[in-house]
Order: C-alpha cells, then sequence, then structure tokens
C-alpha cells in the first residue's frame, strides 16, 4: 500500500499581541513555532494597544515567518497550504496576518485556510497529547474568552457555556492592575498566590440562574476593589498575596465546578482546557483534582501552547484542510468571529 | 524592466503592472469597500487578464504611507508576503510623492492633500514642471499652515487627492495665488503612478526586502502621542518644583 502523504501547514497568528508562525506536520506536529512577543512593549501602557499591536506585527511577520520555515527546515514549496488566524481579535492586528497570509498562500499557489483563534487554542491539545481525539469537553480561558465547549467532532462544535461579562484572563488583570501588581496579570497573580492565603478573604462565586455553564467575572472583580477600597477608608493594610490568592481561588472554583457539571451531564470521559489561563498553576492542580475524583482524562498543552501561537493555529487548520475548508482571495478578518459559524 | 504597484493608503484600493514605456494593466476602485477584500481580488484579476506570468516581475512597489494605518498596512503586508514567496524585493513609494507624479509637468506647483483628520492633512509641495522635484517633503499639517507656506511661494497651484473636498472652503478662503484642481480622472491615488515612480526608485537602488519594508504612517499612534504628552508635562512640573 502506498503511504499517505505528510501534509504540511504554514500557519499565522495575530490576533492580539503576539506575532507568531509555525509550520505543523499532519496536525499533530509542530516542526517549528515562533513566537515574537510584544508583552515589553504593552506594559507601558498596562494593557494591549490595538495600533502598537498592529505596527508592530507589520515589522515582525516576515522575520517570524521566515524563522517558522527556517527552524522546520522547511520551504515554501514544500508546504500544503497556509492557515492564518481571521478572528476572533483585534481586527487591526488581525490583518496584518490575513493580509500576509493571503499573499504569501497567492504567490505559492497554495491553498488558503482561515482558521478561528479558539479552534486554535482547542487544536493545541492535538499536538500536547498525540493520542487525544473528539469527542471531548475543553474549558478555553484567555484574556479575551471564556468558553466551555463541547468538541463534537474535529472542527464541530458546541459552545456549552460562556462569560456574560470579563473573561477570566481579564479578570485577572483588572485585579493585578487594582492590587500594583502590573500588567500581565495572569502569571503574576499565579506567582504570588503561592505565598498567599486563598481562604483569607471570602470572594462570591457568580451562578447564572437557569444557565448552569454560563459564567461572570465582573462581580468577584468589583468585590476585589470594594475590598481595596474598604481597606483604604479603613486605613488597614491589606496583604497583596492574600487578596490575589482568594481571588483566584474564587475564579477557579466556578470554571472548575461549572465545567465538571457539564462533564458529569453530557457524560465525558476526556477534558481539555486550553488558551492563556490554562497555563494557571491553580487552574490546572484544582482541574486535576476535580478530574481525578470522577475519573476523567484531563488534557492541557504546555505553557508555549497555551499563550497565542501559530502552531496551534497549524494544527486547527489541518483538520480543516482534511475536510476540505478552503477559504478565497476575499477573506477578510472578523474581529466578533463566532466559534462554529464560517 | 516590470514592477507591480499597490496603492491602499486611502479610499482607494489599486493595483497595477507597470514598465519602463507603458502600464501594462491598472486596476481602481475608490468606493466603500474593505480592502482587505478587495486587494488581492483586483491583483488576481489583473493577473489573469495579461496572462504575465509573476516571475517576469522584477519588484513590488507600495504605497508606503501616509495614510489610513490600516489601509497602509494591508498594502504593506500583501506586499510584504508576495515579496517573501516569490523572493523579490520591495519598493517604498512615498504615498505623496506618487499622488503628485499624477500630475508630472504640470506647471507652478503640485499640492497632493490627503484628509489626516485631527484637522490635518497629509501634505507635501512639488514642483514637476521641468523634473519631478520634492519641495518639501511630505508631512502631516494642520491646512492654514499649508496655505500660508504656499502664499508664501508665490507660485500657481494645482490640488489634488481626498483632503480637496474636505478642505476646498479653507484653501479658497485662505490663498492669494492662484489655484486650480486636478480633474476626476487624476485627482486620486493611481497604482500605476506608485510603479512609475517605484521605476525610478528600482534605477536608484532604492530598495528594500520584504522582511525590511514597513509603512512611514508620520504619525505616533495616539497611546503614544499621550504617553509622550503625560511625560512632558511630568517633566514640566518636575521642573517647576526644582524652582
Amino acid at each position: 500500500m502506498k503511504e499517505k502523504k505528510d501534509v504540511l501547514i504554514l500557519a499565522i497568528e495575530s490576533s492580539c499581541d503576539e506575532t507568531a508562525a509555525a509550520v505543523v506536520r499532519n496536525g499533530r506536529e509542530a516542526l517549528s513555532n515562533v513566537i515574537s512577543s510584544q508583552i515589553e512593549l504593552h506594559t507601558l501602557y498596562g494593557g494591549v494597544v490595538p495600533e502598537i499591536a498592529s505596527r508592530k506585527h507589520i515589522e515582525k511577520i516576515n522575520p517570524v515567518i521566515e524563522a517558522a520555515l527556517g527552524e522546520a527546515d522547511v520551504k515554501l514549496e514544500d508546504v500544503d497550504a497556509i492557515g492564518v488566524t481571521y478572528g476572533p481579535g483585534l481586527v487591526g492586528a488581525l490583518l496584518v496576518g490575513v493580509a500576509e497570509a493571503k499573499a504569501i498562500a497567492y504567490a505559492s499557489c497554495k491553498p488558503l485556510i482561515g482558521v478561528h483563534h479558539i479552534e486554535g487554542h482547542i487544536a493545541a491539545n492535538y499536538i500536547e497529547h498525540r493520542e487525544l481525539e473528539p469527542p471531548f469537553l475543553c474549558l478555553v480561558v484567555s484574556g479575551g474568552h471564556t468558553h466551555l465547549v463541547c468538541v463534537r467532532d474535529y472542527g464541530k462544535f458546541e459552545i456549552l457555556g460562556r462569560t456574560r461579562d470579563d473573561a477570566a484572563g481579564e479578570a485577572f488583570d483588572k485585579v493585578a492592575r487594582a492590587i500594583g501588581l502590573g500588567y500581565p496579570g495572569g502569571p503574576k497573580i499565579d506567582r504570588i498566590s503561592a505565598e498567599g492565603d486563598p481562604d483569607a478573604i471570602s470572594f462570591p462565586r457568580a451562578h447564572i440562574e437557569g444557565h448552569p455553564y454560563d459564567f461572570s467575572f465582573s462581580g468577584v472583580k468589583s468585590s476585589v476593589l470594594n475590598y481595596i477600597n474598604e481597606c483604604r477608608m479603613k486605613g488597614i493594610s491589606w496583604n497583596q498575596a492574600d487578596i490575589a490568592a482568594s481571588f483566584q481561588k474564587a475564579v477557579t472554583d466556578v470554571l472548575v465546578e461549572n465545567s465538571m457539571r457539564a462533564a458529569e451531564k453530557y457524560g465525558f470521559r476526556q477534558f481539555a482546557i486550553a488558551g492563556g489561563v490554562a497555563s494557571n498553576r491553580a487552574l490546572r492542580r484544582a482541574m486535576a483534582e476535580a478530574c481525578e475524583k470522577r475519573k476523567i482524562r484531563l488534557y492541557y498543552p504546555s505553557p508555549v501552547l497555551c499563550t497565542d501561537n501559530a502552531a496551534m493555529i497549524g494544527a486547527a487548520a489541518y483538520y480543516e484542510y482534511r475536510d476540505g475548508v478552503r477559504h478565497g482571495w476575499d477573506l477578510n478578518a472578523v474581529p466578533n468571529l463566532k466559534l462554529g459559524e464560517r | 524592466m516590470r514592477i507591480l504597484a499597490l496603492e491602499s493608503s486611502g479610499l482607494v484600493a489599486a493595483a497595477a503592472i507597470v514598465e519602463e514605456e507603458q502600464t501594462i494593466a491598472e486596476y481602481t476602485v475608490n468606493y466603500r469597500k474593505t480592502h482587505s477584500q478587495t486587494l488581492l481580488p483586483m491583483l488576481d484579476e489583473m493577473i489573469r487578464m495579461t496572462g504575465l506570468a509573476p516571475d517576469t516581475i522584477d519588484a513590488i512597489a507600495v504605497s508606503g504611507g501616509p495614510g489610513s494605518f490600516t489601509g497602509l498596512r494591508i498594502g504593506s503586508a500583501t506586499a510584504k508576503g508576495l515579496g517573501l514567496a516569490w523572493n523579490k524585493p520591495l519598493i517604498h513609494v512615498p504615498t505623496l510623492d506618487a499622488l503628485a507624479y499624477n500630475l508630472y509637468r504640470t506647471s507652478g506647483i503640485v499640492c497632493p492633500v490627503m484628509d489626516a483628520r485631527r484637522r490635518q492633512v497629509y501634505t507635501g509641495i512639488y514642483s514637476c514642471e521641468k523634473e519631478f522635484r520634492v519641495v518639501e517633503k511630505q508631512m502631516a499639517v494642520e491646512v492654514d499652515k499649508l496655505a500660508e507656506k504656499l502664499n508664501l511661494l508665490g507660485e500657481q497651484v494645482t490640488f489634488l487627492g481626498d483632503g480637496v473636498p474636505v478642505y476646498r472652503e479653507v484653501l479658497e478662503r485662505e490663498l492669494r495665488v492662484p489655484y486650480f484642481f486636478a480633474p476626476p480622472h487624476l485627482n486620486r491615488q493611481r497604482a500605476a503612478a506608485v510603479g512609475a515612480l517605484g521605476i525610478q526608485y528600482y534605477r536608484a537602488g532604492k530598495t528594500e526586502t520584504a522582511a525590511g519594508h514597513q509603512p512611514d504612517y508620520l504619525r505616533a499612534s495616539q497611546a503614544e502621542r499621550e504617553r509622550a504628552r503625560r511625560e512632558q508635562a511630568e517633566r514640566g512640573s518636575a521642573k517647576n518644583d526644582k524652582k
């Protein structure tokens, strides 16, 4: 029998403040995964500034793509298709990757595959865990997203729950700023929480009546801000580490609780987490414990695949490619692209 | 020599293939539609219509700014992607130079104006009568300051660009030199002009790599401007404290 040819995808991601490119083999193996982070630049402003992000993307995109091809030791002509994130994200940032990917695909006569950013985050688990196959339940948590997604098959999703207001990572950033940790909030809260008492302060856990899988994080965020204000007014000092740990506990409790409720209700034996907040150590620990109790197999990607990266886009693009998805030269960036809609 | 030219700095999205002695193809759309959706299909159409093999193109010229930040980046990223895949150099043509070049051989001063918002225009001052000469290179400036500059030069001026309909009244009020406005077939950005100037740049060795190219915005981002203002104010108050 003739051996099936490998499929190589060159993938590009520029939806927020990471310029990234990767070469992925058969949707499962990252031959390269180059990420140029702008985080230091945006730290000056306490958050991502869209125009600065877009300018940086233009500056970095070609070197990043060339490095991705170089590290994978692959020539552009050996690539089978070009995958690119076309939403959701910052429109100006997305447009750089989309215009670049389209031009490369056009000039090298390769098919073009637009990929949903969240679909990419979910697919990060395919690279980390070769044995993982749908169906499984996936919690996508990042600075822009909090979605509880039922992955029915490759490229087939059903959203069971989502945040009603702030994304989990967004709440981390806002709280970190309020307690003087600065940007980016996620890793900083994770670090300092190790020194704090997670039960020191009781912050609220939001539950939405009639929507057992939805999330809300603006309440817990406000409650942290109120706590600080009260301390200030009373002239008492507050403990940064205790606030961070207690806040983190309040967020992870809800993430774990809703996820496990959905896993049990739908009978999932496999559960994955993805997105930037999936790097959070407290969340990983809590999820591991909850899954073990229920004999559910837990998957999460290593931190480099949790953050925005292009390998995950290449993995997602591979399954779209296999299903015959092709985009035209008029592909546009869609800042509010919905998962499963194309 | 054959140059592919792209222009997406303003409302116009345009592509052209230009040789030393003639324009082979030109596609211009000056209508509300996202450049992201039009630019590459236009290029594709043009190449299919002419049947030209892409490897006969020597370089990619791109209107490098100023203009709409997003528009510039769409053109820039497209040019960079083509340059990367075809392994061809890029030519960065200043947007207002190319716009002025539409009126090559016009007597007096040629003054392209683009609406830069915030009560400013992107403009430049050019003399095209004998040879194409940059009198004052492209800048972002208040429109009455531009009128002042032109009054001082004391020559007749021909205006063009999307800033004309926006600032026509102000210009008519402020100017004390004879002035004209370019006709509709010449008064907006044209990719063929980017290509024609691109050829001259190419001959002069003024090319860049696809990796090295980036737009010339002429303006810092709003966040950077505000930060600079804040820092300046802080420095100012620190100085006062010392006194």
